[in-house]
């Protein structure tokens, strides 16, 4: 069976429809499943559509390779942990960038056989392949970092911006000379220097700015596919490209903007390394006049309470502590006292993390509010506890304007009559800044592990509370 | 009008669309929307499809291809499983 070049062109535009409806209806939870799938018919006409043309005529290689895909697909997605997702999704990104560099330069072999070569091909074929590259690097460094396979702290010396610079104006330089020569050592040499250059932009980049990292990325896979498209004269691989590419973008900038940075300053600024000392925790508190509080101080205040806020961040994924959450959610409720879920932007690795871990410990999303929302009843709760965040509740973004972080919005969390901090040491957030809310008066740290602390929070509330 | 100019028009059009979608989408999902998008942009897969499946197709070009084609189907089937795994998640309290 073989489809006509019109029936394929309707086929397309269905699929193009149908994935616009799939991003759609991520609006609210409970349309979103069906948008998925919307997604999933859209990817098998075009696919089908694809294979039946008249382009295709060879099936060997191809049937091999979705088989092949589909059962690694399957499986790491039905294996993998919930917390692991920043990584899948940067190593799946690294795989989006690394097939528009191959397509690309399949391309160039065939038409360069047929002796079709024009330089508007290219040079749409050169930019293919610069962005499709510096994606599958970049993301491989973003998977490093994540996997912890290598530190997450950023990797800065002397002269990097000059170095980079220089690695970008040379790529393009030799994507220039191809386009005007054909010469395969110029399209071998931009290659090679365009995934060095994913690579040297991507290291300097901190563990904490990762969801600017991993929507920039999700960003360049769209516009590597859009420029395929170009190259292919293929009008599906545009108007999805251009899809994912502005909605990387627009996560891009939400991200930047909750964090009231820029994106240059994101990629190019960066604050200090995230490592700090975990020694005598509570003797530095001590000096430093912060107060620490016991499980049983904590849950004299919470059983009684009318509303508890809780604030997760990085270090509940860390802990893995969204299911002694869950369980204590529910011991409360039980004792009629309310209790939400407040979410900062840009908590955790990537854009939404936190939700997506509360979800998986069942946790109704109608108990999780954005910090708009949520932000006006921090001043009627009783309880605020403050889970592994740090930055996104320091009141120094409000009033202190010599802070690196003054600007950035903040969830109000200095404003509820109790805060407690579950925190393993007193080593500062991500941006090194000492935190103004541990030296308010109705502020009172736990040390410990979080997971720990809110079990031990769990039993103390079995076992009838106070 | 040049099919290349067909396109451009085409992409920019899209961007617009783009654009629109994308702030309608609550920040709850923010995670499932990357891996949607991810799972989408595995429509790269017709680009390797094209390469791989050319009758006259040269040897070299056919592993490349070959590859691009393995690559781009871990994405499509993994980023559209995971995504379903996420969105089976959220839910609203048990009545």
């Amino acid at each position: 069976m073989e489809i006509s070049a019109n029936t394929q062109s309707i086929a397309y535009l269905i699929s193009a429809v149908l994935f616009i409806l799939a991003l759609k209806s991520l609006t609210h939870p409970a349309s979103a499943r069906r948008g998925n799938y919307l997604g999933m018919i859209g990817m098998a006409i075009a696919i089908l559509a694809t294979l039946f043309g008249s382009e295709v005529q060879s099936y060997g290689f191809i049937v091999a390779g979705v088989a092949a895909g589909a059962l690694i697909g399957s499986v790491v997605a039905a294996r993998v942990e919930m917390t692991a997702m920043p990584q899948l999704v940067a190593a799946l990104h690294s795989f989006v960038g690394m097939a528009a560099v191959l397509v690309a330069i399949g391309t160039y072999l065939n038409h360069d056989a047929a002796g079709t070569l024009n330089p508007v091909m290219m040079g749409e074929l050169s930019a293919g392949i610069i962005i499709g590259a510096i994606t599958f690097s970049g993301s491989v460094v973003a998977f490093a970092k994540l996997q912890g396979l290598v530190s997450g702290a950023p990797v800065k010396f002397k002269g990097q911006h000059m170095l980079n610079a220089a690695i970008g104006v040379s790529t393009i330089l030799l994507g220039i000379h191809f386009g005007m020569t054909e010469s395969m050592t110029s399209l071998v040499l931009m290659t090679l220097l365009a995934f060095v250059l994913g690579f040297t932009l991507i290291i300097p980049i901190g563990g904490a700015d990762m969801p600017v990292i991993i929507s920039m990325l999700n960003s360049y896979s769209g516009w590597a596919a859009a420029a395929t498209g170009f190259t292919l004269g293929n009008l599906l691989l545009i108007i999805v490209g251009a899809l994912v590419g502005f909605s990387g973008a627009i996560l891009s900038y939400i991200m930047c903007r909750a964090m009231n940075r820029s994106i240059i300053n994101v990629v190019f600024g960066g604050f200090g390394s995230e490592s700090g000392g975990e020694a005598s925790a509570a003797g530095q508190a001590a000096q430093k006049g912060v107060k620490s509080a016991s499980v049983e101080d904590a849950i004299y205040w919470m059983e009684d309470a009318g509303k508890v806020i809780i604030v997760p961040g990085y270090g509940m994924a860390v802990a893995q502590a969204q299911h002694a959450l869950k369980e204590m959610m529910e011991l409360l409720e039980a004792r009629n006292v309310e209790v939400k879920f407040a979410i900062h932007p840009v908590a955790g690795r990537m854009p939404g993390h936190m939700n997506v871990l509360l979800a998986e410990a069942d946790i109704p999303y109608d108990h999780v509010q954005e910090m708009e929302e949520i932000n006006p009843e921090f001043p009627t709760s009783d309880v605020t506890l403050v889970v592994g965040a740090n930055d996104v509740v320091n009141p120094a973004a409000k009033s202190d304007s010599s802070s690196p972080i003054y600007g950035m919005p903040i969830l109000d969390a200095s404003k509820s009559r109790q805060v407690y901090f579950l925190k393993r040491s007193m080593s500062p957030g991500y941006s090194g800044v000492d935190n103004l809310l541990f030296y308010q008066d109705n502020t009172s740290l736990i040390f410990g592990d979080a997971k720990d602390t809110i079990e031990g929070m769990v039993s103390a509330l079995k076992g009838g509370g106070h | 009008m040049p099919d290349t100019l067909v396109a451009l028009y085409v992409f920019v059009l899209s961007c617009f669309i783009g654009y629109w979608v994308i702030w309608g989408v609550t920040p709850s999902l923010h995670t499932p929307l990357v891996a949607l998008t991810n799972a989408i942009s595995g429509i790269i897969i017709v680009g390797a499809l094209l390469v791989t499946g050319l009758e006259s197709v040269g040897t070299a070009a056919e592993i490349f291809g070959f590859i691009a084609v393995l690559l781009a189907s871990i994405n499509v089937f993994g980023g559209f499983l995971v995504t379903n795994r996420m969105l089976a998640m959220f839910k609203k309290k048990d009545k």
